[in-house]
């Protein structure tokens, strides 16, 4: 089970960035990578990053980070002292909920992931769902609340 | 040669995010790590030994996969990175279809 303290913290500019994003991509998925540190069971936001979507068979209802990208990020992410602490995606015309696409195709366990739903173009409803689990074998999302800090919060 | 270790696995090597290994090969390198911490054998491989198909795994900037696998030579200098996937999406529906859990 999620502790009470499971919480997503980002400043209004990158929860503003991210669900930009998925307006400028809409009608198909955006996705992208939160850099940031975890504090307890705390994931703070430092940054986010724009990723393709190579999914470009279905980009109206899947997404796919190239994973030499995600190379690149990691690396880069340790270069600036960051983790990896999340990702986000958008559904477009679809609920802000994690689907079980979504949770078959996700394996960062411990980490964010942030669904905005986009209603005809326009961002509507965030969420944050934290995988947790030991494995592929017990993974499971579970809701966690987002704190959103001042758009100049210092952390 | 330096592994990068991602941020889901490195509660299971001692919470570091890289580890450094003697190796020849991607395989000895990867060997290496499995054997210093054995619990991300488990996350890396299936139960009949092969890397699970979600687990991407980059030597500097190429994926081993293009390369010779687990037999690509490695110096040094080099990184292997462990990628896990990203990838998802929603369906359709407005919710409460077979796939949407509301």
């Amino acid at each position: 089970m999620a502790q009470f303290e499971d919480m997503l913290t980002i400043r209004q500019s990158e929860l503003d960035a991210l669900r930009r994003h998925g307006e400028e991509t809409y009608p198909y998925e955006c996705c992208g990578v939160m850099l940031g540190r975890t504090e307890g069971e705390e994931r703070v936001v430092e940054a986010v990053l724009r990723a393709g979507n190579t999914r470009v068979d279905s980009p109206h209802n899947r997404y796919h980070i190239d994973p030499r990208e995600l190379v690149r990020i990691q690396r880069e992410s340790r270069e600036r002292g960051l983790d990896i602490v999340g990702f986000y995606h958008s559904h477009p015309d679809h609920p802000a909920r994690w689907s079980q696409t979504d949770l078959a195709e996700a394996h960062w366990i411990g980490c964010s992931y942030v669904i905005t739903g986009v209603e005809q173009g326009r961002a509507a409803v965030t969420n944050s769902f934290l995988l947790e689990g030991t494995g592929e074998e017990d993974k499971r999302f579970v809701d966690e609340p987002i704190r959103v800090l001042a758009a100049e919060a210092a952390y | 040669m330096r592994i990068l270790i991602p941020t889901p696995l490195r509660p299971y090597a001692a919470k570091q995010d890289a580890v450094e290994v003697p190796a020849k090969t991607v395989g000895e390198a990867l060997s290496g790590l499995t054997s210093q911490y054995s619990d991300l054998r488990r996350h890396l491989y299936t139960d009949d030994g092969k890397l699970r198909a979600f687990v991407n795994v980059y030597l500097n900037d190429e994926d081993i996969r293009y390369l010779q696998k687990e037999n690509t030579p490695v110096r040094d200098g080099d990184t292997l990175s462990i990628v896990p996937s990203i990838a998802g999406g929603g369906c359709r529906c407005l919710g409460g279809c077979c796939c949407c859990p509301r």
